[in-house]
């Protein structure tokens, strides 16, 4: 057997693959980290004090990883999900009732919850170690972004059961719109902008009506929310995730006393 | 006293909005001047012990029961444990790091600060059993747990109550006490502006990477009001406590569709020219709103002048005019939702400045 292991690890084949001896000494710990894309997120040493779960509650990272099962959860229900006012909550149905041990739904939306909750706990933890202080200025606010990504992410999701519960809650949600300043139709300052007696700024073209691509939530609002939910905030979200992690390394790692 | 005799005083604390948040704020307040006293193991372990007393002795209620089973709301419960707990286990660390730097020693994350580990294993291996233990919670909690499915959405029939997803329910409560313009578009806003600003306003620059109490009191305190009393205790309400018709509920009471609640919201020009000088309100909307156009103006704008030279004097000058405004400012704005349910519990105060005529009411 350890034959065969030996001659396994010494093969061609293994040897281009992992370009060093298993991590048993200081050398091979270091280039594993070094020659890994995904360990490589982490410095070759790190601060004790920096790692200690009572210090970091893990939460940041519990983010991550909820995010990543939420994108493959996310992409296998887009095999089977089609975001129209006609299909969409018969497929919803059909992935209760039709799939044999069915929780892909389950685990996407509860997962989805988790990490609502991560991102907060992540937040005060940040805050209570004093981690924005200077040099994570920046990436304090790049996890603020994160956070309200966070948030649409959970709401735009929230309306593509297409039930009572998703309809209604993205109602009140959007309602809100309908008041911003100057841009909703309802809202403070709206008024001024017209020409003699009419309307520029009315319910239907108001930010709402952008959001909703209609004046209420119907099949335009299904298939927006659809597109953000699934493309354009993950991909946004990806993209500053990768700042988040690379500000981390930069500004000195996991945060601790100066 | 009888069980229903318990109930019933419960859902009498918990019948209005007012007890249920000066309460918690009472409790907030008591935690942070007797923080050394709460974060004690034995005194967590016995609030702790009393909460799930509390919620085993409840869920054998029926009304209690169907709310906090609500698949949605399952997650919340086990948000605020969890909050509980790190709350406690931030500020227990906090009190201890306090205590040695009082000794003169240095504080637990300083000592360990030059020990360094390898990341392979020490910091990898966790996060490997991290991912495991979390994959299996979510599979336990998705078996046991069904995702909620109601009804086909029907845009003719409105749900009563309708809320929005829980982790907004803060912001539908503020819609209680301010118009939408402030309570969905405004105050998000500067929410999300304010915890930008947080590290270009905040120069102390103590307490940078470890857990500290003492040495930054007022960013600490001013930080946990928002985010605990704020928002969390908001979205209990939101979530536990406000039923049909958005009416307040007791955890125990039947969510009765026809409970009536007298609404009698008064404007403050109304107080003016009704109640106080009995001539009717004025025609013309600057006229009538003058009193409360002014109030609004001076608390953004006087509030910050006096400040500066009484009690956060210190601060002033540490922070230099741009800073401590800015700073002030949105203090200020945080504060104008407690201060805004303060005056509609104590006035039936319904707008400081109504100008309905431009959707503009504060």
């Amino acid at each position: 057997m350890a034959k065969w292991t030996d001659k396994i690890a010494k093969s061609q084949v293994w040897k281009s693959v992992f370009r060093h001896g298993y991590p048993s000494s200081d050398r091979n710990r270091s280039l594993i980290v070094l020659s890994n894309v995904f360990l490589h997120l982490h410095p070759v040493k790190t601060r004790t004090s920096g790692i200690r779960l009572s210090y970091t509650w893990c939460m940041g990272g519990i983010s991550f990883f909820l995010f990543l099962a939420l994108t493959v959860t996310g992409v296998l229900l887009m095999f089977y999900y089609r975001p129209t006012v006609e299909y969409a909550y018969n497929d919803i149905i059909a992935l209760r009732e039709h799939v044999p041990l069915g929780i892909m739904r389950e685990l996407h939306r509860w997962g989805a919850h988790a990490m609502v909750i991560a991102v907060w706990l992540h937040m005060y933890r940040v805050f209570l170690t004093g981690s924005y202080k200077p040099p994570r200025e920046f990436n304090w606010n790049v996890g603020v972004i994160l956070l309200v990504l966070t948030l649409l992410l959970s709401f735009t999701g929230y309306l593509l059961p297409w039930d009572q519960l998703a309809m209604w809650a993205i109602t009140v949600g959007s309602n809100m719109a309908r008041a911003t300043p100057f841009l909703g139709s309802e809202g403070p300052g709206a008024a001024f902008l017209s020409l003699g007696d009419i309307k520029l700024v009315h319910a239907g073209d108001d930010v709402r009506f952008a959001l909703l691509g209609g004046r209420f939530v119907g099949a335009g609002a299904l298939l927006r929310f659809y597109v953000l939910h699934c493309v354009f905030i993950p991909l946004a979200a990806a993209f500053l995730i990768a700042i988040h992690f690379w500000r981390v390394r930069k500004d000195g790692g996991i945060s601790g006393p100066l | 006293m009888s069980v229903e005799g318990f109930k019933h005083l419960i859902d009498s604390f918990f019948s209005s909005p007012s007890t249920v948040f000066i309460g918690s704020v009472v409790g907030f307040g008591l935690f942070f001047a007797f923080v050394r006293f709460f974060t004690r193991p034995l005194v967590a372990g016995i609030l702790t012990a009393i909460t799930v007393g509390f919620l085993a002795f409840a869920v054998t209620d029926k009304n209690f029961f169907i709310i906090v089973t609500k698949p949605d709301n399952v997650p919340i419960v086990g948000m605020l444990f969890l909050l509980g707990f790190f709350t406690w286990l931030a500020f227990r660390k906090a009190v201890i790091n306090d205590l040695r730097t009082e000794k003169g020693e240095p504080i637990i994350e300083r000592s360990e600060k030059e020990e360094k580990v390898f990341s392979w294993p020490d910091l990898v291996y966790p996060e490997m059993i991290c991912m495991i233990g979390l994959t299996v919670l979510l599979l336990v909690w998705s078996i046991l747990l069904k995702a909620p499915l109601e009804e086909p959405a029907n845009p003719a029939a409105a749900p009563n109550p309708s809320k929005a997803p829980w982790y907004f329910l803060g912001l539908q409560e503020m819609l209680v006490y301010f118009d939408p313009w402030i309570a969905g578009v405004v105050l998000p806003g500067l929410i999300i502006f304010g915890l930008m600003a947080i590290p270009y306003i905040d120069n102390n620059p103590k307490g940078n990477g470890y857990y500290t109490f003492k040495e930054r009191k007022f960013a600490i305190i001013t930080f946990s009001f928002g985010f605990i009393i704020l928002w969390i205790v908001l979205i209990i309400f939101g979530t536990f406590l406000r039923g049909p018709n958005w009416n307040f509920f007791g955890p125990f009471e039947y969510w009765d569709p026809y409970k009536v609640e007298s609404l009698v919201n008064v404007n403050l020009s109304e107080f003016v020219y009704i109640k106080w000088l009995g001539t009717g309100l004025p025609k013309f909307w600057l006229t009538r709103e003058f009193l409360g156009i002014i109030l609004v103006l001076a608390y953004f704008a006087i509030t910050p002048l006096l400040l500066a030279k009484t009690v956060l004097k210190k601060m002033y000058l540490s922070l230099g005019l741009f800073r401590f405004n800015i700073m002030v400012f949105l203090l200020l704005t945080m504060m104008t939702m407690p201060i805004k349910m303060v005056l509609r519990w104590a006035f039936n105060l319904k707008y400081i400045i109504a100008i309905p005529e431009y959707f503009f009411n504060i």
